[in-house]
C-alpha cells in the first residue's frame, strides 16, 4: 500500500479534517489533544488516523499540558501538533513561550471563536490575532498562518510544519470556526508531490556539541533525546551550550538569535496574495474567512468601477511590514476586513504612517462580514474622494 | 640546576562524575540542604540500575528542586513551573525506549502541578516521579506549599498555616501510581535502591523524599538543621505496605516510610499499540 499518511485523492471535507489530514501529510507522529468547540473535530480525526500513520494520539487533561506534551514529543524527534480555541489557546501560552526559547518545533491550530472569555463557542471570529503575536510573556518573533478554505487547512499545515521544523519555533495556524467547520473540495496530491522538511540532525562529535550554537541561518541543527548528546535544555536564559547564563550579554545574545532567525529569513516565510492591485487606489487587507468576504467586495466593487485590490495575509505574522510600506506610497486608502474591532488594522495604520488612510470594518464576531458592509466602506471613501 | 618535574598527582575520579555536569558547579543549592543528597541517591541509582544513560531523561519544573535536571549529564529538560510530567508524557509515548525521571519539588509537583500528577499516575506512562518534599517554596523564599504541615510559619502564613498538607503517597495511591515509596533523604540507602526499583520497572513510579530546607522552612519553625535530621532518624519508622490513609506527615506523632504500593498494570503505551497499533 502507499504511504498511509496520505490520503491521496478527492475529497469533500471539513477544514478541521483538512488540517488533521495536512498534519499527517506533513510527518507529524504524536497529537496531544484537548477537545474545545470548534477545534475538537481536528483531535478526533488525529484520534483514529495517527495511528494509522504510525503516530500516537494522547488525550492529555487539559490545554497547558497538551502544549507541554508536544514540546516533549518533538524533543523526543517526533514532529508534534495540537489543536484548540480561545480558551485553550489562553493556556497554552507559557508553554509556547518555552517552546519559543528551548527552540522547539512543533504546531498549534486555532480554530478561533468568538471571545472574550467562553464567548460565542461555535460561532467564528478572528479575536486572538495579536493573542497569536504577543500572547506569551516576553518579546519574540512568531509565525502564523491564516487559511481560508479547507483546501488552505490542508496545505497550510504541511507548510507550518516546514517552517517550524525549518526556524525551530512553534507556528501557529489561526483559523476560524467558520473555516474549520466549512465543507468544501479538498485535493490531497500524490505522497510523493508533497514537500517536506526533515529536521536538520547534528553530526560531528557527540561531546562537542552545543545545541544552541549560531549557525549561518540562525538555526543549529537539533539532536533527539536519547541520540547520546546528553543536552540540557531550559527555559532559562541560556548559552550556546544550553546552559543557564543568567546576565544582561547572554540575554541579548540569546534574543538576537531568536529573533534573527525570523527576521533575516522573511523573504522565505512571508506568504501573501494580491489580487486585482496593479491599479488599485484602495487596497483591501484581509486573511482567513474574512478574506472570502473581501474578495466579493472587490469584484462588486470593481463592477461599478472602483479601483480597488486585494491584499491577502497568508502568513499574518510576522506581518509584511515592507510590503504595506510600499503599498502605501501607491494606493489612497487601506480596508482592513477582520472578524475583530481591529487587530490587524492597527498594524496596517502603522506601517501606513499616514501615507494613506486606513479604514477598519470589522466585526464584534459570531458572523462572517457580508461583502455590503465592505462595499459600503469603499463607496464611502470613494465619495469622500470627490469631494 | 634543573629540577625533575614532579609528576601530576592522579586525580581521584568520582564514581559520579560522568553523570554530573562538573562545569556547571558550584551548584545553587544551600548549605544544609537535602535536595544534593537525593539528586546523588538519584544518580548513584541511575548508574546501579544498568539502564543505558544515554536513553535516560531527566525532567524538571520550577523551583530547588527543578534544577537537578540542569546538573545531570543526560538529557535532561528544564521545563516551565509544573509541567515537568506533561512534557515527560510527550516524550515518552513519542519514544517509549526512552527511560523518564521527573526530578522536582513538592510545590511544583503537587500545587502548580497537581493535575498532571494524578492524570499521568491514572494512565499509567511509564515514569519515575521523586518528589523532594521540603514543605515550602524554597526558591522564592518560603512560601506556604501545599505539603506544609498545619499552623507552620512561612512567609505568607507568619502567624501559622490555616491550610492542611497534602498525604502524597495516598494521593498517589489513590491517582492509580503502580510504585510508592516515601523516605527522608537521611535514609539514603533506601531512596537509592527505591529509585533503582523504580527504574528497572514499568509503569508509573513515585518517590517522595522528605527533605530539609533550613533557611527557608527550618528557621522559622524553630528547628535547627541537626534537629530536623534527628527527628528524620527518631521520629520515623518504617512499615512496608502501610495502610496509605495512615501516612500523613506530622512528626510529633510518627512519620511513615517504606514502600506502599508495589503492583503492576499494563502502562499507557501497552494499552494504545495493543488497541491501535496492531501489526
Amino acid at each position: 500500500m502507499s504511504n498511509p499518511a496520505v490520503l491521496t485523492g478527492e475529497h469533500y471535507m471539513t477544514g478541521d479534517e483538512a488540517c488533521a489530514e495536512g498534519g499527517l501529510a506533513a510527518g507529524c507522529q504524536f497529537f496531544g489533544g484537548y477537545p474545545i468547540t470548534p477545534a475538537t473535530e481536528i483531535a478526533e480525526h488525529m484520534s483514529s488516523r495517527l495511528p494509522q500513520a504510525g503516530g500516537t494520539y494522547i488525550q492529555m487533561e487539559d490545554e497547558i499540558a497538551a502544549m507541554a506534551s508536544i514540546l516533549g514529543a518533538s524533543w523526543a524527534g517526533k514532529k508534534s501538533m495540537t489543536s484548540t480555541s480561545g480558551p485553550g489557546f489562553s493556556l497554552m501560552m507559557e508553554n509556547i513561550g518555552l517552546g519559543i526559547c528551548t527552540e522547539t518545533p512543533c504546531v498549534v491550530v486555532n480554530v478561533q471563536r468568538a471571545g472574550p472569555s467562553t464567548g460565542l463557542p461555535t460561532l467564528g471570529a478572528q479575536g486572538d490575532m495579536m493573542q497569536a503575536r504577543w500572547g506569551s510573556h516576553g518579546h519574540y518573533e512568531i509565525i502564523a498562518f491564516a487559511p481560508m478554505s479547507p483546501q488552505e487547512m490542508f496545505y497550510h499545515t504541511i507548510e507550518a510544519f516546514n517552517l517550524s521544523e525549518k526556524y525551530r519555533l512553534p507556528v501557529l495556524i489561526m483559523s476560524d470556526e467558520i473555516i474549520g467547520h466549512m465543507s468544501e473540495k479538498v485535493i490531497i496530491p500524490d505522497a510523493k508531490k508533497i514537500k517536506t522538511f526533515e529536521r536538520v540532525k547534528p553530526k560531528g562529535r557527540k561531546d562537542r556539541f552545543k545545541p544552541y550554537e549560531t549557525t549561518a541561518y540562525g538555526v543549529a541543527p537539533m539532536p533527539a533525546a536519547g541520540d547520546g548528546y546528553r543536552v540540557h535544555i531550559t527555559g532559562l536564559t541560556h548559552d550556546d551550550r544550553g546552559y543557564p547564563a543568567m546576565s544582561p550579554e547572554a540575554q541579548e545574545i540569546m534574543m538576537t538569535r531568536l529573533i534573527g532567525k525570523i527576521q533575516n529569513n522573511l523573504d522565505d516565510i512571508i506568504r501573501t496574495e494580491q489580487y486585482l492591485m496593479d491599479d488599485a487606489d484602495i487596497c483591501i487587507v484581509s486573511y482567513g474567512a474574512s478574506a472570502r468576504t473581501a474578495y466579493a467586495a472587490v469584484e462588486d466593487a470593481r463592477r461599478d468601477g472602483i479601483k480597488v485590490g486585494l491584499l491577502r495575509l497568508i502568513t499574518v505574522w510576522p506581518f509584511p511590514d515592507a510590503l504595506v510600506q510600499e503599498l502605501s506610497r501607491r494606493v489612497k486608502a487601506f480596508v482592513t476586513v477582520e472578524m475583530n474591532m481591529g487587530q490587524i488594522h492597527r498594524e496596517v495604520e502603522r506601517c501606513a504612517c499616514g501615507r494613506a488612510q486606513a479604514v477598519l470594518v470589522g466585526h464584534a464576531g459570531g458572523a462572517i462580514i457580508p461583502p455590503e458592509k465592505v462595499y459600503a466602506a469603499l463607496k464611502e471613501l470613494t465619495l469622500k474622494k470627490k469631494k | 640546576m634543573a629540577v625533575q618535574a614532579k609528576k601530576a598527582p592522579i586525580e581521584p575520579k568520582h564514581p559520579l562524575d560522568d553523570l554530573i555536569r562538573t562545569d556547571r558547579m558550584p551548584h545553587i543549592w544551600c548549605p544544609g540542604c537535602g535536595i544534593g543528597t537525593v539528586f546523588s541517591s538519584c544518580l548513584h541509582a541511575m548508574l546501579a540500575s544498568g539502564i543505558d544513560l544515554d536513553k535516560t531523561v531527566m525532567v524538571s519544573g520550577i523551583g530547588c528542586s527543578g534544577r537537578g535536571a540542569g546538573y545531570a549529564k543526560v538529557d535532561s529538560f528544564h521545563t516551565t513551573h509544573g509541567r515537568a510530567i506533561p512534557f515527560a508524557t510527550g516524550m515518552k509515548v513519542a519514544n517509549p525506549d526512552l527511560h523518564m525521571i521527573v526530578f522536582s519539588g513538592d510545590g511544583d509537583l503537587f500545587a502548580i502541578g497537581g493535575n498532571h500528577f494524578i492524570h499521568a499516575a491514572r494512565r499509567n506512562i511509564d515514569m519515575t516521579v521523586i518528589c523532594i518534599n521540603n514543605l515550602n517554596y524554597g526558591m522564592t523564599g518560603g512560601q506556604v506549599a501545599a505539603t506544609t504541615p498545619s499552623l507552620a510559619r512561612t512567609t505568607t502564613t507568619p502567624l501559622g498555616n490555616p491550610d492542611s498538607p497534602f498525604n502524597l503517597p495516598l494521593l498517589a495511591y489513590a491517582s492509580g501510581a503502580t510504585y510508592v515509596a516515601r523516605w527522608t533523604m537521611l535514609h539514603t540507602r533506601e531512596v537509592t535502591d527505591s529509585i533503582q526499583t523504580c527504574l528497572t520497572r514499568k509503569g508509573f513510579s513515585f518517590v517522595e523524599v522528605l527533605a530539609p530546607c533550613p533557611v527557608n522552612y527550618g528557621r522559622r519553625n524553630k528547628e535547627r538543621p541537626l534537629d530536623t535530621l534527628k527527628m528524620y532518624q527518631d521520629k520515623t519508622i518504617i512499615k512496608n505496605g502501610a495502610n496509605p490513609a495512615e501516612l500523613g506527615v506530622d512528626f510529633k506523632k510518627r512519620v511513615v516510610l517504606g514502600t506502599f504500593v508495589d503492583v503492576e498494570r499494563p502502562t499507557f503505551t501497552e494499552t494504545y499499540d495493543k488497541l491501535y497499533h496492531k501489526e
